[in-house]
């Protein structure tokens, strides 16, 4: 099926070579020079095509040969996804490190999916079944909570002629089609097509993170788009990380895109020790990794978000809710611009291509919830971290990002330089699903949830304002009644808002937890009022020692039993100070 | 014998231009041999059938077109051996002590090679350096790169020396080797590294390389590369425990932004190209350490940011790909303290490797979580008090206002030689910390305060 072609290099700039004598099609697969680095066609003029490399090009000389493949570039989709973890351009990194060593060398292609495992599978069709893309053929357990489910590949359909259970390579043929098509348990599927779906579907549930003030103040619906801008080192990767350990997804695809080594390290190390809260299951199970760190070439980098996203809407295919973060796609963005100057096409906005915006829609695009080909259900939820030079969000990856998304996690310097952590600025960030997953939030949580989220919007509002007098004149010249909003506002923020990624207890907070705290945050501060307004002394209520306790309480693993007692000692307290309350 | 060509076509800024050439490998070293018998490098940038583009290391400056032009067939490699040890050499990588030439062991790729995140170590040690608010609140561990965010007329420099000097891993004899890289700093501040590594003694493990201010700009550009394969030839091939001190990389940035404008590139924010996220990434990802190696290398690069605007593309960009940095204050300096290391904007974010039971002890969490947060309040108080009044602070904010007063006096400032162990350090927090009143020390975990805080130990002593 595959038709190679040759030809040579005419010129080598970067991870931009040009080549002559083969006629492929764009974003067809070429390999150049004698070292075969792998390539893909990304420009054709007259008799000259374009290839972007995903490897360095140091020492490759004109006149090297080139072999086109006739194919775009392809990602394996099939069992022994979960628990990898790739390069940009799906290359398994253990495997590479067996190979090669320590540090990435140049010209060793290697499947994504290992080709000796044998996989039990079981059949869920028989002969004589019609099938058509999408439908599922039968399953694979492919970690201990995920069953893989073996998919026609979206552009074939026909008749089961045989289908066989037992033990497979991924190769191996599981069966055929009365066309003569053969079934494996694996199929390829070019990068950057998204996969077909019958229609996208209205999100309205809820992606529950388990980080307050997202869940609480700016929920993100599963199937819809989020992003977090923030200058470096306020907390982008560590939020992409708690995302990818606590919300519930039932797959998470990372994309490490053009940052640290380090951090995927930790990733490593961290995942297969975390359990899923609600299975119980390592993390690590339910999870792909791409790694193309910064100083990996900036073509399979530009790659690396490609290869994520199909993962992501394969899993989908099979009726899965999955989480895809990526981290960061400035640098995505970034990798765009270096090989449009190469290409010396007109520069837009701060040198990027004038395409920029139409690629990043086109990828927040692959996102949503969907009715699939096989009847099923399944969505994509797309977390984008943005790095904004210098801090800046009127830059333009920024702000053609924030045209795509509906959930918007600003995250402010100031704020994280006071180590006020997730450090999402609650006034500028906003959510448009709000509206979508209120029933649900009525329906599964409380129905006060809406007043009590209105609530804290309208006392971190009011907060805002007051703070702006007390930079004038001091605190002690505002009335009692606004002291005391300061104060209960300091709760809201101290410990509602403020939640340590690092604490055992607190990194993840079940969304019942999140109500009873924020409801007794305002029972307290109705108390408060009340107090204050039968006479007690702003000072006496400022004493009191309850409203630490339920600081404290947040990091107790018997959170229940423990606010109870705070509670018992907050109606202690007022009783106290001559007040009947809560 | 190579080839010589005279087919020079065009010469603008560092670059020349060859035609009629044979194949030349993107990359390849080249030699340019002047009309006056001197010879320049440089490498080809652009390669294809018709032209070549070469860029020229020690600038175009006496270069016509009758140069004659040697393509060598090869990427830059540097000649390293043990023998490095001790050895000054120029910013291209030929001593200039001398010293006999360096006898090669290998010959090394001067780009390296990605290290493969699969093969990262994610444990590492505490390395001590002996000050106070880097040890206490923005601790340092092995394979870390932690930059220095400074500006013209601080101690940078010498807070990097003190660093060299006194680094060490605490129950490890072994001292750190140095690898020095200048790049376009003035003689007389190389003069004053130099100096202090001969007065040390610490010389005989450094490898020094040297790109002066006087020196070509474009230099600058394999500079720091050289310095780390010489580090990951130490560290990985004789397994030693490397600390690499690059400076300055606002002057790489300048010859990388130089080059970038003679090649007439799309420039990006503030005329550097776009590219200089992932060049600078390909430097300071050098560090680390890796699973299955005794070695390591640590980085401290050194930038001045021009006008002390962090948001200014070097510092934003290295910002972006460091784990945190130290920030030289320029208020601290002014109030004579010395070091003047501001925590606040500062960040250690491999910290947590580091410090606990296992490396330094069980509260250091605390300590730093204490001090930073009594330190912020303080300094926030400082504003207040400008606006109403000492009179109006209450005794609490009074306690927080000296508090400020006395963590910057005696936990920050310390001696230019003042080599504290960690416990010193850690003491002097709670020291500190016990100024406050305890009903502000809330963050702090019961179990610890009782273990180490001195109104308890008094009691425990008694
Ligand atoms: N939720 C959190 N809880 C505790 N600490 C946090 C939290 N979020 C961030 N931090 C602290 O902030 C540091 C920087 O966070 P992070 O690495 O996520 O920043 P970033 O925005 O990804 O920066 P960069 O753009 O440079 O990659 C962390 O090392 C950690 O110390
Ligand atoms: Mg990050």
């Amino acid at each position: 099926m595959m038709k190679t072609a040759k030809g040579e290099i005419y010129r080598v700039a970067g991870p931009v070579v040009t080549v002559t004598g083969i006629r492929p099609r764009m974003y067809d697969v070429v390999f150049v020079g004698h070292l075969n680095l792998m390539g893909e066609v990304i420009q054709i003029r007259n008799d000259k095509s374009v290839i972007q490399v995903y490897e360095d090009t140091s020492g490759v000389k004109p006149g090297e040969p080139v072999t086109a493949s006739g194919s775009p570039l392809m990602v394996e989709l099939g069992p022994g996804l979960l628990t990898s973890i790739y390069d940009g351009i799906q290359r398994p990194l253990p495997v590479l490190n067996k190979k090669m060593g320590d540090f990435i060398s140049r010209g060793l292609s290697e499947p994504g999916l290992d080709r000796s495992k044998k996989w039990k599978f079981e059949s869920a069709v028989k002969k004589g079944s019609k099938v058509v893309g999408g439908s599922i053929l039968g399953a694979v357990q492919e970690t201990k909570n995920t069953e893989h489910r073996i998919l026609v590949p979206p552009t074939t359909s026909g008749t089961i002629e045989d289908i066989a259970d037992g033990k497979f390579c991924v190769e191996e043929p599981i069966g055929h089609l009365t066309d003569g098509t053969v079934l494996s348990l694996m199929h390829r599927w070019p990068m950057r097509v998204p996969r077909p779906v019958i229609d996208k579907l209205m999100p309205d549930i809820p992606l529950i993170t388990g980080q307050r003030i997202c869940d609480t103040l700016f929920p993100v619906a599963k199937g819809g788009t989020a992003c977090i801008p923030g200058g470096f080192g306020t907390g982008k990767t560590v939020m992409q990380h708690q995302l990818a350990k606590w919300s519930d997804a039932e797959i998470v695809v990372y994309i490490g895109c053009g940052e640290r080594g380090n951090e995927m390290t930790e990733v490593l190390t961290e995942f297969p020790k975390l359990k899923d809260p609600r299975t119980g299951a390592p993390l690590m199970e339910r999870t792909v990794l791409i790694a193309n760190t910064s100083n990996m070439p900036v073509a399979a980098r530009e790659a690396s978000v490609y290869t994520g996203i199909t993962i992501a809407e394969y899993y989908r295919d099979m009726g899965y809710g999955v989480s895809l973060m990526a981290d960061s796609t400035s640098r995505w963005a970034e990798a765009m611009r270096e090989i449009s100057s190469r290409l010396e096409e007109m520069p837009g906005e701060e040198g990027y291509p004038a395409y920029l915006s139409a690629k990043l829609a086109a990828f927040y695009e692959r996102s949503g919830r969907a009715h699939l080909l096989n009847g099923k259900e399944g969505s994509i939820t797309i977390i984008g971290a943005v790095s904004p030079a210098g801090a800046d969000f009127s830059e333009p990856i920024t702000q053609n990002t924030l045209r795509m998304v509906k959930v918007f996690w600003a995250l402010d310097s100031k704020l994280a330089q006071r180590r006020h952590f997730p450090a999402i600025n609650w006034l500028t960030s906003y959510s448009l699903y709000m509206n979508t997953l209120e029933p649900w939030f009525d329906r599964e949580v409380s129905t006060d949830w809406k007043m009590l989220r209105m609530k804290t919007m309208e006392l971190l509002q009011k907060e805002a304002e007051l703070s702006e007098i007390v930079q004038l004149v001091g605190s002690d010249s505002l009335p009692e009644h606004d002291q005391l909003t300061l104060e209960i506002a300091r709760y809201i923020r101290e410990i509602f808002l403020q939640q340590h990624a690092y604490h055992e207890v607190d990194s993840y907070c079940s969304i019942q937890k999140q109500y009873s705290l924020l409801r007794t945050i305002h029972e307290y501060g109705a108390a408060c009022y009340d107090a204050l307004e039968k006479g007690v002394l702003l000072t006496d209520i400022f004493k009191m020692k309850s409203s630490g306790l339920l600081a404290k309480a947040k990091f107790e693993l018997d959170f229940d039993h423990e606010l109870e007692k705070v509670v018992a000692e907050m109606k202690k307290e007022f009783k106290s100070l001559g007040v009947e309350a809560m | 014998m190579t080839k010589e060509y005279h087919t020079i076509t065009d010469i603008a800024g560092p670059l020349i231009f060859v035609e009629k050439t044979e194949p030349i490998g993107f990359g390849e070293l080249v030699n340019i041999m002047l009309p006056d018998g001197s010879m320049k490098r440089g490498q080809v940038l652009d390669t294809s059938s018709d032209i070549v583009v070469v860029q020229v290391f020690e600038g175009t400056a006496g270069i016509d077109k009758e140069s004659g032009v040697c393509f060598l067939g090869e990427t830059i490699k540097l000649s390293v051996s043990l023998g490095m040890l001790g050895r000054i050499l120029d910013g291209s990588g030929e001593p200039i002590d001398g010293g006999p030439k360096i006898v090669p062991d290998e010959r090394m790729d001067i780009n390296g090679s990605a290290i493969n995140p699969w093969a990262r170590d994610s444990e590492s040690q505490f390395i001590q350096t002996g000050i106070s608010t880097i040890d206490g609140l923005l601790t340092l561990v092995r394979g870390q790169k932690l930059p220095l965010f400074s500006g013209s007329g601080l101690p940078h420099n010498e807070i990097a020396l003190q660093i060299a000097r006194q680094a060490k891993v605490k129950g490890e004899g072994e001292e750190f080797a140095v690898v020095f890289a200048a790049m376009g700093i003035t003689n007389e501040e190389a003069q004053y590294f130099m100096k202090d590594f001969e007065r040390t003694g610490a010389l005989k493990r450094a490898v020094v390389f040297l790109n002066l201010a006087d020196d070509p700009a474009v230099e600058r550009l394999i500079t720091p590369r050289l310095a780390l394969t010489a580090a990951e030839y130490l560290a990985y091939t004789h397994d030693m425990h490397i600390l690499v001190i690059l400076t300055d990389m606002t002057n790489y940035a300048e010859s990388l932004r130089e080059i970038s404008a003679a090649r007439e590139e799309v420039p990006g924010r503030r005329g550097y190209p776009g590219y200089m996220y992932t060049d600078l990434a390909t430097i300071y990802e050098r560090a680390g350490k890796i699973k299955n190696k005794k070695g390591s290398i640590t980085q401290i690069p050194i930038l001045s940011i021009p006008g002390d605007d962090w948001t200014h593309p070097v510092a934003d960009l290295t910002g972006y790909i460091t784990e945190g940095q130290i920030a030289i204050s320029r208020e601290l300096h002014r109030k004579g303290i010395y070091p003047p290391i501001n925590p606040l904007p500062s960040l250690s974010r491999l910290m947590g490797r580091g410090i606990g039971e296992k490396n330094t002890r069980g509260d250091h969490r605390a300590v730093e979580q204490g001090l930073y947060a009594a330190y912020a309040e303080g300094r926030d108080l400082r504003g207040l008090v400008a606006i109403v009044g000492k009179d109006a602070l209450s005794e609490r904010d009074n306690r927080f206002l000296m508090f400020a007063d006395v963590f910057e006096d005696r936990y920050i400032r310390q001696g230019r030689d003042e080599d504290r162990s960690i416990e010193q350090t850690l003491e002097l927090g709670w020291e500190l910390l016990a100024t406050l009143p305890e009903s502000a020390l809330t963050r702090i975990d019961r179990r610890i305060l009782e273990k180490y805080h001195p109104a308890y130990r008094k009691k425990h002593s008694k």
